[in-house]
């Protein structure tokens, strides 16, 4: 899989004439053969892309919820190559594209070439890794290039104006822009119009990089977005599966529907 | 790697903060980044700034009570047999450890930054309470992150802290200790430090962190060399430093004004855990591998899939998986040594301290130092100095210590 696969999901959405759908939720919560059971369902429900969290339990950008699916994940034992195994077996069945989204210590554990050898053989489209700011990871979105796997840059609001430009400049064909100071699943502090305002600026820069924005929409928000390029949902998803492993329901198809709901709230 | 002489070692980094190219750095979100420059530049600016110094000053003179002693400990001297040893006795600053000087400054940048809310992280409880000590002092509303089993363990401070008017919050993830409050704290200031300023507790986290808390801690060696001069009339040509370390702010301000004299031996005494157990906050002793933890490029105690190992150490203050990007640096140029001592070994340090002093009862971190110097002393000869950083007192532990030594209290 290359790059290019990754850009088609933006531009088929485009031709729906709404944003592409993302859905983050933490790879092998809460453990695989779920995890793969709540991946397919996702795209069976017509997800664009699939964000698969590598989760890591010293982050400092989860918020509750998110950090429960790693918690959960984690002491169930998974490790990086579960998760590497589980986009493998769905890629086996799914043209759906995943990206991972990670830290950087993750990486640097699993080796940096190992992990790009072992996305290239699992078809991963590109990786977000949280805490490995621009320009400190140019070395590794180059080697990610050089294996088609797209570097996914991250953008918030308080970017000021020559950095952006300058990592837009450095930036693969795609970026996510964090829509407001915050770690995951918190209340929208801003509004939809100040996020598309800023939006609009980073398509101003550049017109062709597609542009994700993820924080704090849920499908009360998320149509405010439908003439954006993607937005994610995350800790809403994370929340449900917690929910249903509460409750003993099954994660994968309460998920399911949720997700066949943000994307109709999106496609109405 | 090289240690330069004649910069300060917090400037020993490159452009991307990092310490010989490879310690500290700036791992952090993009939300972030805006923040830290801000800070950076504001640092910068400050420690340039006369009428800042002499603010800091002021404060650590009359508030903090610098000078704080340096002594002689004559009983333990003649009980082991040996080297001189000595005491730097920070414990006595206000709020009976060196963290203080951290407090303070922040709270001074705070307020120069026009920010009126301060968070910080707590192990020990200490950067906790001089945080919540120096923004009451200081008009700051003040909100701390401590693990859930440190509030429980170090329940003395934690009053301290609602006393002074702070905000203590318990962090529930993971081991419950300082490495979760230390990212509870900085996913707090992702969210808000448009209007807070956030304080972190030790010489970790991303690098302007590293420098402001070292910054701060200078002022231990920065009083004592006056003190080492008046005591000796020149700098002992053998003399030996020895500071426990878990991040490592007071063995770095404890080391500071030192570095550059080869002569000078620095002695880190990481925390062993007890006896057999392999939980050890030991990192630089026991070479563990590189890694990202807080924002900062480090030795980590992790497995082989970067996620971070539980430590255990009866000393809630060096309980600490990572160490400051500084002493990873200062291992690697081999200016200072690192070693442990176990629990079991800092105990029997309080004891011996506190029965023949008396005037000294340090805290359980810097028992693990005189641990240290109580084994290497008898060797050497009486013309070798030994000075030990006292940087905590020990009321904080007499839970803990009363409870291990069989005392009900």
């Amino acid at each position: 899989m290359t790059s290019s696969t990754l850009i088609k999901s933006f531009e088929r959405a485009k031709e729906d004439n709404r944003a592409a759908l993302l859905t983050y939720t933490v790879g092998g919560d809460p453990d695989k053969k779920t995890s793969l059971n709540i991946f397919k369902s996702i795209a069976d429900s017509g997800v664009d892309i699939i964000e698969c969290g590598l989760g890591h339990g010293a982050n400092i950008g989860d918020g509750g919820a998110i950090q429960d699916s790693t918690y959960r994940a984690l002491s169930n034992g998974i490790k990086t190559n579960d998760i590497f195994e589980i986009i493998e077996e769905f890629k086996k069945d799914y043209e759906t594209d995943v990206i991972i989204m990670t830290y950087q210590n993750k990486i640097m554990a699993y080796g940096e070439d190992d992990f790009l050898k072992r996305c290239i053989s699992s078809k991963v489209s590109g990786i977000i890794c949280v805490d490995w700011p621009w320009p400190l990871n140019l070395d590794f979105a180059k080697k990610c290039k050089e294996n088609s796997i797209v570097f996914i840059q991250l953008l918030c609001p308080t970017t000021n104006e020559d950095r952006l430009k300058s990592i837009l400049n450095d930036a693969h064909e795609v970026v996510y822009y964090i829509s407001m100071l915050s770690t995951t699943g918190q209340k929208l502090k801003v509004s939809s119009d100040e996020i598309k305002k800023r939006f609009n600026l980073i398509k101003k820069i550049s017109p062709h990089k597609k542009c994700i924005i993820g924080f704090g929409i849920t499908a009360d928000t998320i149509n405010d977005f439908k003439d954006t390029d993607a937005c994610v949902v995350g800790s809403a998803l994370c929340r449900e599966i917690t929910r249903s492993i509460d409750e003993e329901l099954n994660p994968a198809t309460n998920v399911g529907n949720m997700v066949s709901d943000l994307k109709q709230k999106l496609s109405s | 790697m090289k240690l330069e002489k004649g910069i300060p070692l917090i400037d020993q980094h490159d452009e991307n903060g990092y310490w010989g190219g490879k310690f500290g750095g700036n791992q952090i979100a993009e939300s972030l980044n805006y923040p830290i420059e801000e800070l950076t530049r504001e640092f910068e600016k400050l420690r340039n700034d006369e009428t800042f110094i002499s603010e800091r000053d002021y404060y650590f003179k009359n508030f903090v009570g610098a000078p704080t002693p340096f002594i002689k400990l004559e009983n333990l001297t003649k009980h082991l047999g040996g080297a001189q040893i000595y005491c730097k006795l920070v414990s006595k600053a206000t709020g009976g450890a060196h963290k203080a000087y951290n407090a303070v400054v922040h709270s001074l940048i705070c307020k120069r930054l026009g920010k009126t809310y301060i968070g910080g992280d707590t192990g020990a409880g200490y950067a906790g309470k001089m945080l919540s000590m120096a923004a009451a002092k200081f008009n700051l509303k003040c909100k701390i992150f401590m693990g859930a089993k440190d509030v429980e363990r170090q329940s003395i401070n934690v009053f301290s802290m609602r006393s002074y008017g702070a905000e203590v919050i318990p962090v529930n993830s993971g081991s419950q200790t300082l490495v979760d409050a230390v990212s509870e704290c900085m996913r707090w200031w992702t969210s808000e430090n448009e209007e807070a300023h956030m304080c972190v507790g030790s010489t970790v986290g991303p690098t302007i962190f590293v420098k402001i808390c070292a910054w701060s801690t200078a002022q231990i060696s920065r009083e004592m060399k006056k003190q080492v001069m008046d005591e000796f009339g020149e700098v002992p040509k053998d003399m030996k430093l020895i500071n426990c370390v878990g991040g490592g702010s007071s063995a770095a301000g404890f080391w500071n004004e030192w570095i550059d004299y080869d002569n000078i031996e620095l002695i880190g005494v990481e925390a062993g855990g007890p006896e057999g157990s392999s939980k050890h906050a030991a990192p630089l002793t026991n070479d563990s591998r590189i890694g990202v933890l807080h924002g900062a490029t480090q030795y980590v105690i992790q497995d082989d899939q970067g996620e971070i190992e539980e430590t255990e150490s009866i000393s809630a203050g060096l309980d600490y998986p990572g160490v400051s990007p500084l002493h990873c640096f200062l291992k690697e140029t081999g200016r200072a040594r690192y070693t442990s001592a176990s629990d079991e070994e800092a105990l029997e340090a309080f004891q011996l301290v506190s029965k023949n002093e008396g005037f000294v009862s340090p805290s359980l971190e810097p028992s693990h130092a005189f641990a240290e110097a109580i084994k290497i002393a008898p060797k050497l000869s009486k013309d070798t100095i030994i000075v030990v950083d006292s940087c905590g007192d020990s009321a904080k532990d007499s839970k803990i210590i009363a409870e291990r030594l069989g005392y009900k209290i």
